[in-house]
């Protein structure tokens, strides 16, 4: 299976025929074929999401009309104020960042964001952060941390831009300074993989006390075209790197990486893209509840033994 | 014509394999193209004698080069890795760790000890390029966290040498964690207020480069060592243009700003011995 399209062939022939029929003048028959096929739709749609397999769900994870970071602060926080420019070197649109109300409460927010369209596409990097992002992002964890603001942040980028300037700016070095001080940062950080989760630029904002993925999405260490690539000497084969990888949300849960798996709407959050805004809204809502009622010194010591336990070897287990 | 050079091009090294000086008495330098006496550049630290190259050097070597008169204790020893996710490429994962403990010597691509540097106490460690690339995996990720959180509880200055192509694919998104597991063991040598020195050797680049490798409180390259986050190829592609002379080079990285010091082998012994008497005790 090549594309996403693909994928959903068999239901959008039986939404042709459903419009057909809608077309037809009114009577008995063609509403009781309406609704069988309307039914048939619906049973077809959850039959094909709850089967969907690991390169399936990478098509998924990046089916352009899946909602981006922007989709949920528009719809989740009230009194978004956008903040720009990481005061080294310039803005970056592939990740942004702000403040908002969720509810009531004040956090700060930050994601990545792909665009829409060509010219936004292009304007986000497809949602690829140079330096200046991570930078971008940390600043605002530290203005969050002073202001004993909680951190959100929401995952959704092939990776890190493998750019010229990107290395000339030290995208290393910006993302290694992240996982850093996200680890001893004095605020709640809760993040969730909405979309793909890429390598060290998805870490780079990743580093938290509760990590979800939306069912559907996808986090792996590289993506499974870049894995054939190198074992197999041939992207086509990123079918079976994407099986190799474990890269769903329930091969992560089940690695012991991710705490939560949030569910999607039965034909994924591109379905219907505000049910699945307002399922996370939910989760963060909750979450954010329990993570303030936790003391600093325990959330820290928590997220400590949280990341240091990551890993399976044999031998003597870690001290403590 | 006879002015057009019927020369081939050069065959770039294989990065893989120049890692050993080969098998003969002879080689050929991959910096100035003389041919060499394997025993003096092995003499001479692994340093062509004529025009200062640094061929690549085993861990063990380094840190007998580093540790007083060669000794230290191996820490560590018992973790080895195993295979969480039933990874199966060409080969499968288990059969290339087992070939590569034979190849090495050792259960996995990371190295820690205890012992004296000029007569101070220091842990070190260090990836080892022979065993799968030096990639990060569960192993190597847990051995540099019980180092930097030894460090902090025997009060040890840290040093880690690098050498890795970066994250390991075949543990997938537990390798990935390891980046986070190990910035987060350091940020308690950072409390504790206990140097973090790193030293980048040829290559370092992915994941390894994009958490500890960045992180040191002094950072140390090696001369015309390859360091980035993305491999040149990759960048090649991306931007479809061929990249300038000397990019990603230690002194490139020391240019921009994101490496101290550029230190030839024969001075990393008394820079770091330096540079922890100028910051610790």
């Amino acid at each position: 299976m090549a594309s996403h399209a693909d994928l959903e062939e068999p239901l959008r022939r039986l939404r042709t025929r459903l419009a057909e029929l809608e077309s037809f003048p009114e009577s008995p028959a063609r509403n009781r074929d309406i609704q069988k096929l309307t039914e048939k739709l619906r049973r077809l749609t959850r039959e094909i999401y709850q089967n969907l397999g690991p390169w399936q769900k990478t098509l998924v994870a990046r089916h352009p009309l899946r909602p981006y970071t922007l989709d949920y602060a528009r719809l989740l926080l009230r009194d978004f104020v956008e903040i720009q420019g990481d005061r080294a070197f310039a803005d970056d649109p592939a990740l942004v960042a702000g403040f908002g109300f969720l509810s009531d409460r004040p956090v700060a927010f930050i994601g990545h964001q792909k665009g829409r369209d060509t010219k936004e596409k292009i304007r986000r990097n497809f949602g690829m952060a140079r330096p200046e992002g991570y930078r971008k992002a940390l600043r605002v964890m530290k203005l969050a941390e002073k202001f004993g603001r909680p951190v959100i942040t929401l995952i959704d980028t092939p990776g890190a831009y493998p750019g010229l300037d990107s290395e000339e700016r030290g995208v290393s070095e910006a993302i290694a300074r992240n996982l850093y001080e996200m680890s001893i940062l004095k605020t709640p950080v809760l993040s969730v993989v909405i979309g793909e989760g890429g390598s060290g630029g998805a870490l780079g904002i990743g580093v938290a006390d509760v990590l979800a993925m939306l069912e559907h999405s996808v986090y792996s260490v590289i993506s499974p075209e870049g894995c054939a690539a190198i074992l197999w000497k041939d992207q086509a084969r990123a079918q079976e790197a994407a099986e190799a990888l474990r890269l769903t949300a329930g091969d992560c849960k089940a690695l012991g990486v991710i705490d939560e798996i949030i569910a999607e709407p039965p034909g994924g959050a591109h379905s219907n893209p505000v049910e699945a805004i307002e399922t996370v809204g939910r989760f963060l809502r909750s979450e954010l509840e329990k993570l303030q009622k936790t003391g600093l010194e325990k959330l820290l010591a928590g997220r400590y033994a949280k990341f240091r336990r990551m890993g399976v070897f044999e031998g003597s287990p870690s001290s403590k | 014509m006879w002015f057009r050079s019927t020369k081939t091009p050069r065959a770039p090294r294989d990065p893989r394999t120049s890692a050993s000086l080969g098998e003969g008495l002879f080689l050929k330098c991959d910096g100035c193209r003389e041919t060499l006496y394997v025993k003096e550049v092995e003499r001479n630290l692994r340093v062509c004698p004529k025009c200062g190259y640094h061929f690549r050097m085993p861990i063990e070597e380094r840190f007998r080069m580093l540790f007083d008169e060669g000794e230290f204790t191996p820490l560590f020893q018992d973790v080895r890795p195993s295979d969480p996710l039933k990874f199966k490429d060409s080969k499968k994962y288990k059969d290339r760790l087992k070939e590569s403990e034979t190849r090495a010597g050792r259960p996995d691509a990371a190295l820690a000890a205890r012992g004296k540097l000029d007569g101070i106490g220091v842990l070190i460690a260090g990836l080892d390029y022979n065993f799968m690339g030096g990639s990060m995996g569960s192993v190597v990720g847990e051995i540099l966290a019980r180092g930097a959180e030894t460090a902090v509880k025997e009060r040890l200055p840290y040093i880690v040498i690098t050498a890795s192509g970066g994250a390991r694919m075949q543990e997938g998104i537990l390798s990935l964690m390891q980046m986070a597991k190990v910035s987060m063991a350091l940020t308690r040598l950072g409390e504790a207020r206990i140097p973090y020195l790193t030293l980048l050797t040829d290559p370092t680049t992915g994941g390894v480069t994009a958490s500890f490798a960045m992180l040191g409180d002094i950072t140390l390259a090696e001369p015309k060592a390859l360091i980035g986050f993305a491999g040149p190829r990759v960048i090649e592609q991306t931007i479809r243009q061929t990249l300038p002379e000397g990019f990603q080079r230690s002194e490139f990285l020391r240019d921009h700003g994101f490496v101290d010091l550029v230190v030839p082998r024969a001075s990393q012994k008394p820079v770091f011995s330096n540079l922890i008497r100028l910051l610790f005790g």
